[in-house]
């Protein structure tokens, strides 16, 4: 039987039917990802304990119990922490680092019964919009392998897009989740800034950071962020609020509903494939009975420079941990030993950190000193509050945004990664929902004319996601591309 | 050379640790003592992932020091994260608070030499400790139990002028933070720690001198001494026309000397900015004003109580109420006595020394307030001498009985009974004829002869002023 293009509600069904097992479903991905994933690099490292949990969970069907996702199988992004699972963030830093506890969302997943097949490739310390920048080399774009996955979740977007698992686990700092999945042609979802526990997810940029997932459709997204949703008393910053039953009340009829488009999104230069998208996106809800106004973001145009000051100012303290004191790499001071303490983290930091996680931490140590933290992080900081009271003005005259994810769908390996504005620019639509915390989302709505997927974002207001998953859903039927795989897989 | 009218300025940055169960920001036991590294979890190791999360209690803590030192209590404060690296600290920054803490302008006052002092309180705000590293030549080893343990840090304004000064203040914070139990205020084992930035300028300059920070401090003996060598070192600089730099500098207190640690061209740039990983701490009035209604009776207002309570002289009521146990046991004696001057000689002289002597603290002394508030009214009712409660006083520590007990068993009760008395002086003048002879000639100096031989045939119980009395009359009869 095949299920590399099934959601997660028809392989639920296949299990709770027992006509597969959750061991015959799972043995199916890791023979999939040992036969096809060499190439397309979306693994760092399949789990050991797999099959071990299937026969679990499996023994729990038999037994006549229940979870929302028993016997699933799911990948999870290589910056959450799993017990007893190398964890590495992509880094040579924490290459063999076996962490002895799981992040809060790993374990959610694990108590619904989901089986972990492994660990997924991404841009190091989650800090890339293309995958290349993993000390494990990058991920490539199942549709088009000379085209980069998309980043940082590009490993956690590829699989679900090559049939290598069928919904994986990825996280948003600023597009990490939306973009590879747009580059990818599956459904992206992050949540609202303190819907998910960040406990145990390698930091990034703590304020921005956000897990969430990645799927063939909007009913999967909307069951797997219900699962990883929630207070969580091991980090303060998650809300208290009651999680809804989303994918149980998605309403694909959008009278009465109006969609905002940004004005300023549309200004910009829109490759012609996502041009194309969007007027079908537009033309798509208007059939399903929205109506369609133009709102203002006026300081969008500044998302970027404030998230980069943001980001990499809150990346430098905290990568500050990885020094090679307690754990993760050490230089070889049998061979050279150190001159100083100075030299000792000098060596451990310069030879375990890549390029660009190096150029972060100097940028956001820049921002951060003194004589220049009122110019830069201060700053950026009332830039931040200024946008946010923009969208929730946006969101007095809509229930949801819609515009695009990138301005170009995926590009080739190598074309931007020596230019690092270039690469950053790719961020320019997906930054502010980080900056705000308000939940985004894209969706899969065709292609460009050279064959890769082009998808849509749709934005709400804080704790509002329902009607992503609504719009989401409404789009999702009328472009009806989801049950397809590339060519080769 | 002629020497100027210097005067320094002095501050104090007192860091107590908050009696708390758990650590600041996880779960962790802040058990002193515990073997190395056991105190630890993901969150105090810095692990990947790890997010603090504020304990409760701590802030609670924080708020009761805060009220007992004048402090406002911010309604709204935030923890900051000051960035800096050193191998046992795990996070590579460590979480404090920066320019929102918890507490501000506040004041504390205490007595010096009979005069009162008034000195401002900066501010006084929540953080985490760090690690401890030993160093063992070739190599260091790091542990982590202390690493997360809260802290508040208390803020002198710079208003105290001399080491004495400075000293009486510290030990005043650290006073009042153990009769709030906020802190056991234990120096040796690092529960408090106490940093002096000290200055000196011309009497009467305008501003401040160019100041060192002195750390490694471990005693109140050791906070005047190494402020009266680093006043010194500094005026002979001055004197002598040499710079003095802006500096951290260690005492050493087998040399008594302070030697720099870093200067300013080292100073770090700790990059404070919020945590992003903390929510704001919120801080309502009805908070406040449960905190500030659980505030036992400070230290200073019991003493001036005392004084006007129980007419004690100043020097009574501090020493009295310099630490909660010994006030509360103190008040217990004198309900039971009514007499505060003769308890408080009591507790002031004999307890005390014998607290001391044996290291001891009042909570665990084996005479107990009544026993002594007992011993007290058997000697104003004379039933037994000062001299013999004193004996009486010795038997009670190590027996912890009753003073009527004792004094029962042992036969000390005093005899005030003229006839028996008589009978004891004719029973020793009859024994001593030739004495007896001696003394009427003229050798008047062999009464004291006469006295100790009836105080040997009493078994020392009798009565002295009796004695005296009866023994007076048959020899000069």
């Amino acid at each position: 039987m095949e299920f590399k293009n099934k959601s997660v509600f028809e392989l639920k069904e296949l299990l709770e039917k027992k006509t597969v097992t959750s061991v015959e479903m799972t043995k199916y991905f890791l023979d999939r990802i040992e036969s096809l994933d060499q190439d397309l690099n979306a693994y760092i490292q399949v789990s050991d304990k797999a099959l071990d949990e299937a026969k679990k969970a499996d023994d729990k069907i038999q037994a006549g119990e229940k979870g929302r996702l028993l016997g699933v199988p799911v990948g999870i992004k290589d910056l959450l922490c799993t017990r007893g699972i190398q964890t590495t963030a992509a880094s040579k830093m924490l290459e063999g680092f076996v962490p002895p506890y799981s992040a809060t969302v790993v374990e959610k997943l694990q108590s619904e019964g989901a089986v972990v097949l492994g660990k997924l490739n991404l841009d190091e310390f989650a800090m890339g919009s293309s995958n290349e920048n993993s000390y494990f080399g990058a991920v490539k774009n199942p549709w088009n392998k000379e085209y980069v996955s998309g980043g940082s979740s590009g490993g956690s977007a590829a699989a679900v897009a090559a049939g290598l698992a069928p919904v994986t686990i990825g996280t948003d700092t600023g597009g990490s989740i939306r973009q590879p999945a747009s580059f990818c042609g599956v459904v992206g979802m992050k949540p609202t800034y303190g819907r998910v526990s960040r406990y145990g997810i390698v930091a990034f940029a703590s304020s921005l950071d956000q897990a969430g997932p990645l799927s063939r459709t909007v009913k999967d997204a909307a069951l797997i962020s219900e699962v990883i949703s929630g207070f969580d008393e091991n980090d303060s910053t998650t809300s208290e609020r009651s999680v809804p039953q989303w994918s149980a009340s998605i309403n694909e009829s959008l009278k009465g509903k109006k969609v905002g488009l940004v004005k300023e999104y549309f200004e910009s230069k829109l490759h012609e494939s996502v041009q194309e998208q969007m007027d079908r996106a537009i033309e798509f809800v208007k059939e399903a009975g929205a109506e369609v106004v133009e709102v203002s973001l006026s300081l969008s145009r500044l998302a970027i420079p404030v998230y980069y000051m943001v980001a990499t100012s809150e990346a430098s303290s905290n990568l500050a941990r990885y020094d090679g004191v307690r754990y993760g790499y050490r230089s070889n001071f049998d061979e050279k030993p150190a001159s100083s303490l100075d030299d000792f983290y000098e060596r451990n930091r310069g030879e375990g950190f890549g390029s660009e996680v190096k150029r972060r931490i100097m940028l956001g140590t820049y921002a951060l000193s003194s004589g220049y933290y009122d110019a830069y992080y201060k700053k950026a900081g009332q830039i931040r509050r200024l946008l946010a009271e923009q969208f929730q003005k946006a969101f007095e005259k809509c229930d949801v945004l819609m515009g695009p994810v990138t301005a170009t769908p995926a590009f080739k390996l190598g074309d931007r990664i020596s230019d690092p504005l270039e690469m950053y620019l790719n961020d320019i639509f997906t930054t502010s929902a980080n900056l705000v915390g308000i939940p985004g989302m894209s969706v899969p709505m065709g292609f460009s004319k050279e064959g890769l997927p082009v998808g849509v974002q749709l934005m709400s207001s804080s704790f509002s996601e329902q009607v992503l998953f609504d719009v989401g859903s409404a789009l999702e039927q009328r472009a009806d591309i989801w049950k397809g795989l590339p060519n080769g897989y | 050379m002629a020497t100027k009218n210097w005067e320094s300025v002095i501050g104090l940055e007192i860091h107590a640790q908050l009696a708390t169960k758990s650590k600041m920001f996880s779960s962790d036991s802040t058990a002193f003592a515990a073997g190395d590294n056991e105190n630890v979890s993901p969150v105090s190791l810095g692990l990947p992932g790890a997010l603090p999360v504020v304990n409760k209690q701590a802030v609670e803590l924080s708020i009761k020091m805060g009220l007992a030192l004048n402090c406002e209590i911010r309604e709204v404060s935030r923890f900051a994260r000051k960035n800096y690296f050193y191998p046992d600290l795990p996070k590579g920054y460590q979480i404090s608070q920066y320019d929102e803490p918890l507490c501000e302008e506040g004041f504390v006052e205490f007595y010096v030499d009979g005069e009162k002092k008034k000195i401002r309180i900066e501010r006084a705000h929540m953080e985490e400790d760090a690690g401890k590293s030993t160093h063992h030549g070739g190599h260091s080893l790091i542990n982590l139990n202390r690493a997360g343990v809260p802290l508040l840090e208390i803020v002198s304004g710079p208003d105290l002028r001399t080491p004495q000064e400075a000293a009486e203040y510290a030990r005043t914070v650290r006073q009042i933070l153990r009769y709030l139990d906020v802190c056991d205020g234990n120096l040796e084992e690092g529960s408090m720690r106490c940093d002096c930035n000290v200055s000196i300028r011309e009497v009467g300059a305008p501003k401040f001198g160019t100041k060192v920070e002195l750390k490694n401090i471990n005693s109140f003996r050791f906070v005047e001494k190494a402020l009266e060598y680093e006043i010194q070192r500094q005026i002979d600089c001055k004197e002598s026309g040499e710079e003095i730099f802006q500096e951290t500098r260690l005492y050493d207190s087998t040399k008594n000397k302070t030697f720099s640690m870093r200067s300013k061209e080292e100073a770090h740039d700790y990059r404070y900015f919020v945590d992003p990983d903390l929510l704001a701490v919120r801080v309502n009035e009805a908070w406040v004003s449960k905190v500030r209604e659980s505030l036992p009776e400070l230290p200073l207002a019991r003493a001036e109580r005392f004084q006007s309570e129980y007419e004690l002289p100043q020097y009574d009521a501090l020493i009295l109420t310099q630490e909660k146990a010994l006030a509360d046991y103190f008040e217990q004696a004198v309900k039971k006595s009514s007499q505060p001057k003769a308890t408080s000689n009591w507790v002031m002289t004999e307890l005390l020394r014998m607290l001391n002597e044996e290291k001891k603290e009042i909570s665990d002394s084996p005479i107990s307030s009544d026993h002594l508030a007992e011993l007290v009214l058997m000697i104003e009712k004379k039933e037994i001498s000062g001299k013999m409660a004193k004996q009486v006083f010795q038997e009670m520590w190590k027996t912890s009985k009753s003073p009527k007990d004792l004094v029962k068993a042992l036969g000390l009760s005093q005899i005030t009974d003229e006839s028996e008395i008589e009978k004891i002086v004719d029973k020793v003048l009859a024994a001593n004829e030739k004495a007896v002879e001696d003394y009427r000639s003229g050798k008047t100096k062999l009464y004291g002869f006469f006295v100790g031989q009836a105080m040997k045939e009493s078994k020392g119980q009798a009565s002295p002023e009796t004695l005296n009395k009866i023994l007076k009359a048959r020899l000069d009869s």
